[in-house]
This record gives structure tokens, sequence and C-alpha cells, in this order.
């Protein structure tokens, strides 16, 4: 028997646990207007599927996870991100 | 009826199944006791209390609102690492019936007795083996007590079951609601110093938990193939628990000077003609009317199902093997197949042998019902009856016919 999983139950290393590209589902994906953003971080911390990552001057999704739920764009206080619709390119 | 022979050195103590079982927990030191009450099994979980108000039960203990958040705490401490008790009985069980299939497909190691009880609806809090029946098929490891003693040695093998390495399963230690939990019988108390050397082979480091210094996810969200995985090593662990149950019967009489027949206790079965088949306290009565029998010339036997889920299925069919007629005594319904829930078991093992014969169910005890010696005495009558080939229903019902 050839076993995926060194564990019996349905454990894992938390890194390879980001093997769902979730980025597939998406319909939206939030853009950041870089000069809007106050780099509060209010997205990171909302963000259910932490995948904001902090670029040092602003905060933008990872495409590879985001779903594209648009939480980050309600969210953001100053507005700095728009949900665009995906045109399957 | 106490089969399981005290040595008499050992602590023996005049004490009810809750107390036996509460005993059994304090010896085993868990690290979290999860409680929420219900009859019959209430009274457990107060001795538990007093051990810890008095100083010797060393046990976070959490209360809750509900069963569900009950065995979902217990799950949570196992998952960390330490060990958890809980226990329940009936419509508590069916509460926290997702969190029952959840700590099993997580393979979660937790252990929890069940004081075992009729199922409303009709309206009843009385005695009865339904509510186990309801979630035999939950993945969980179920062994079934005849007596006080059995109750308390079985929680102490329970810890072993489940927390070995190759098992990493929960399990269930189910024993009938006031005809045990209720009944106080002599019981033998097992030193501190023995229990820690029984149970020395599991424990931390044995088994994944959660941890910061090695982080692991637990609870994936698993699809398809992987999920068939675990579905496979679950199945595979639960024969593992059978074999384990049969090989930790000899060290747990190496231990305590009890032995009880790992997942079948065989009685009088080496040259009876016919087999009953049962499980938990009725089988007392059962052996004092085979004794009673006996005298009378009817060569029957019983075989005593201790470990009911995974089934002892190859056990059973070596019992079955060669006898004239099986009459099976189940204190529960199983509505699907119009009888009882062990005869559905003893039938599929009969498909086993090469041969056939008849078996015959008998239902009684429910709700209380009483099942008196010679209502067991007819129905061992009947079976060897039924090996003469004379004719009858295939389920019985004691007291109704």
């Amino acid at each position: 028997m050839r076993f995926r999983s060194p564990f019996e139950g349905a454990w894992a290393d938390p890194d390879a646990l980001l093997v769902i590209r979730t980025g597939d589902w998406r319909l939206e994906r939030p853009v950041v207007r870089e000069a809007r953003c106050s780099h509060c971080g209010l997205c990171w911390l909302w963000c259910p599927n932490n995948c904001i990552r902090d670029r040092g001057t602003h905060f933008a999704a990872d495409l590879t996870y985001c779903k594209g739920c648009g939480l980050c764009a309600r969210v953001c206080p100053a507005a700095a991100i728009v949900m665009r619709e995906e045109d399957g390119a | 009826m106490t089969t399981g022979a005290l040595r008499p050195a050992a602590d023996v103590r005049v004490m009810d199944g809750n107390k036996a079982a509460a005993w059994a927990v304090l010896l085993c030191r868990p690290d979290l006791l999860a409680s929420y009450p219900i009859s019959p099994q209430t009274p457990l979980l107060e001795q538990l209390y007093k051990f810890r108000a008095e100083g010797r039960l060393d046990a976070e203990t959490v209360e809750v609102e509900g069963e569900n958040s009950a065995l979902s705490a217990a799950v949570g401490a196992v998952t960390a690492g330490g060990r958890a008790f809980t226990a329940t009985s009936s419509m508590g069980l069916m509460f926290m019936y997702d969190a029952y299939l959840y700590a099993s497909g997580q393979r979660v190691p937790v252990v929890m007795s069940v004081a075992t009880r009729e199922q409303c609806a009709p309206h009843t809090v009385s005695s009865g083996q339904q509510d186990i029946m309801m979630v035999k098929e939950g993945g969980w490891v179920q062994l079934v007590a005849e007596s006080c003693q059995e109750i308390l040695d079985s929680i102490l093998v329970a810890y072993r079951l489940a927390e070995d390495p190759n098992v990493q399963l929960p399990v269930n230690v189910c024993y009938d609601g006031y005809y045990l939990s209720h009944l106080s019988e002599p019981v033998g108390v097992p030193t501190q110093e023995a229990v820690d050397r029984f149970l020395a082979a599991v424990g931390v480091g044995k088994r994944p938990v959660l941890s910061t210094e090695a982080p692991l996810s637990f609870g994936a969200f698993v699809l398809g193939e992987l999920y068939a995985e675990y579905r496979y090593k679950h199945c595979q662990a639960m024969q593992r628990a059978l074999d384990l149950a049969e090989s930790l019967d000899g060290e747990f009489q190496a231990a305590f000077g009890r032995a009880w027949g790992g997942s079948i206790e065989a009685y009088r079965t080496e040259d009876a003609e016919v087999l009953l088949v049962g499980t938990g306290s009725a089988c007392g009565t059962l052996k004092v009317a085979i004794d009673h029998l006996r005298q009378e010339g009817v060569r029957a036997g019983l075989a005593r199902i201790r470990m009911f889920r995974p089934f002892p299925r190859r056990r059973l069919a070596e019992l079955m093997r060669g006898r004239r007629a099986v009459g099976v005594l189940d204190r529960s319904v199983c509505f699907g197949w119009n009888s009882g829930h062990l005869y559905v078991d003893v039938r599929a093992t009969a498909a086993d042998l090469e041969a056939r014969m008849p078996l015959v169910n008998f239902i009684g005890g429910l709700a209380g019902a009483d099942i008196r010696r010679e209502m067991l005495e007819d129905a061992v009558r009947t079976t060897v009856a039924r090996g003469r080939g004379e004719p009858g229903p295939e389920v019985v019902w004691l007291g109704l016919e």
C-alpha cells in the first residue's frame, strides 16, 4: 500500500497544507491602489484566508491563494482596494 | 457476576459501577475531565469531582453546556498531548454524535465510558443497550463490561488500546445503566504503581500532538484519494485494536492477576452443543441459567462479546463452528433487520462457516425490563429445540411471546 501521508489521521505539516491553490476559485481579484494605501494593516488582519502580504509600503493579496471574497476591499478605510472581475486570462 | 478472581492481596472495596469507573479514571491520571451529567452516568462524574476536591485527582475540569462540548473539550486536550476522560449515556451520546465521529475520524485517542440506557422515544431513562448500538459504526472501539470489576479493568485497558501508536483510536467502555452503574459489588482496586507500570507503554511522545516546538495542522481539509487513505488506515487500526485486545489480556493478567478473555469470554463452550451469544450484565444471569441447565444434561455454552467494535469475527466464528444451534440475546432493537443488533453481526459471522446452523434471536431487557433466569433457561431450551430441527420464529421477544 502506497500512502501519501505519514500520519494515521488528518494531521499535516502546516507548510504542506498550502497545496490547494484556492486562487483558482476567484471570480474577482483585489487591486490595491498603492498610493492610497496608508499601510494600516486592517486588510491583513481581516483576510479570512490569511493571504494578505506586507509589501513594505503597502499590503497586497497573494493571488495564488486569494479567493476573491472582497472583505479586504470592504474594510479598507482608505478605499485603496477595488475588486476587479477576473477576465479568465 | 464477577468472573475474574480477586487476588487476596488486592485492595477490595464494595462499590457500584460508576464508582468503579471513577477509581479507574483516577488511577489513569487524566489531565482533563470534561463533564456534563446525565442519568445513569452522573454519580461517576460526582465521584471524580469528589476525588478532585479531596486533592487526589490532579486534572483540569471543564463543566460544559452540553455533551457535544464535553467530548470536544476532551478532543482538544488529547490533541494537545494530554489524557482526557468523559462519560455519557443515551441522549447525551446522541447529542455529541458529530463530535463522536470527529474524534474517531481524526484519530483522537480519548476514552469515554457509556452507562448504557434506552433511547427516547417512548420516553424513558431505563437501562438498555440501544444507545451504544446507535453509534456502533462511528469508528470507535467499544468494550462492554459484565461486572463492576470489569468496568474498572476495562478503563485501564481502554487507555492502553486508545493511545497505542498502532491504534490511536477513541475507546468507549460501556456498562449497563443501573444494573451495573448502580449495582454494588466487591471491586479490587489496583495500586497506583501497578497502573503506572501498565500504562507506561503509552503516552506523550508516541503520537502526533499540537505543540509550538514542532507545529502541525489538525483537522485539515481532505479530498478524494487522501480521504480514502485515512479511511483505509482507520479500518486497519480497528483490526490492530482487535489483535491488541487479545494480547493485552495476558499482559493485564500478569500485571493485575485477572484475565477476561480478550475480545470474547468463552464460558463452558468446550463441549457445548448449543452456543449462546450475548454482551453486558445479562450474561451473568445467562451463565447461571447455563449452569442450572447443565445439571439437567443440557450442554450449552456462552460467547460473551467483550469487544463489540471492532467485532471479533474470527474468534466468534471459531466458537460457533460445529454447534447445533446458536441463540443470541439482544438488549436493543435493529429496526432495519427486524431483530437485535448483535444478532445481525452473529448472522454475518455465520456466513464465514462452511456448515449452516439454526440461529435464533432473543430480545429482552428493553427499558429495564427483567431478564430473569427462568426466561433465559427458556431461551437456552428454545435454542436446543431449534438445533433438533423444531420450527419457530427467528426472533423471540422475551416477555411478549
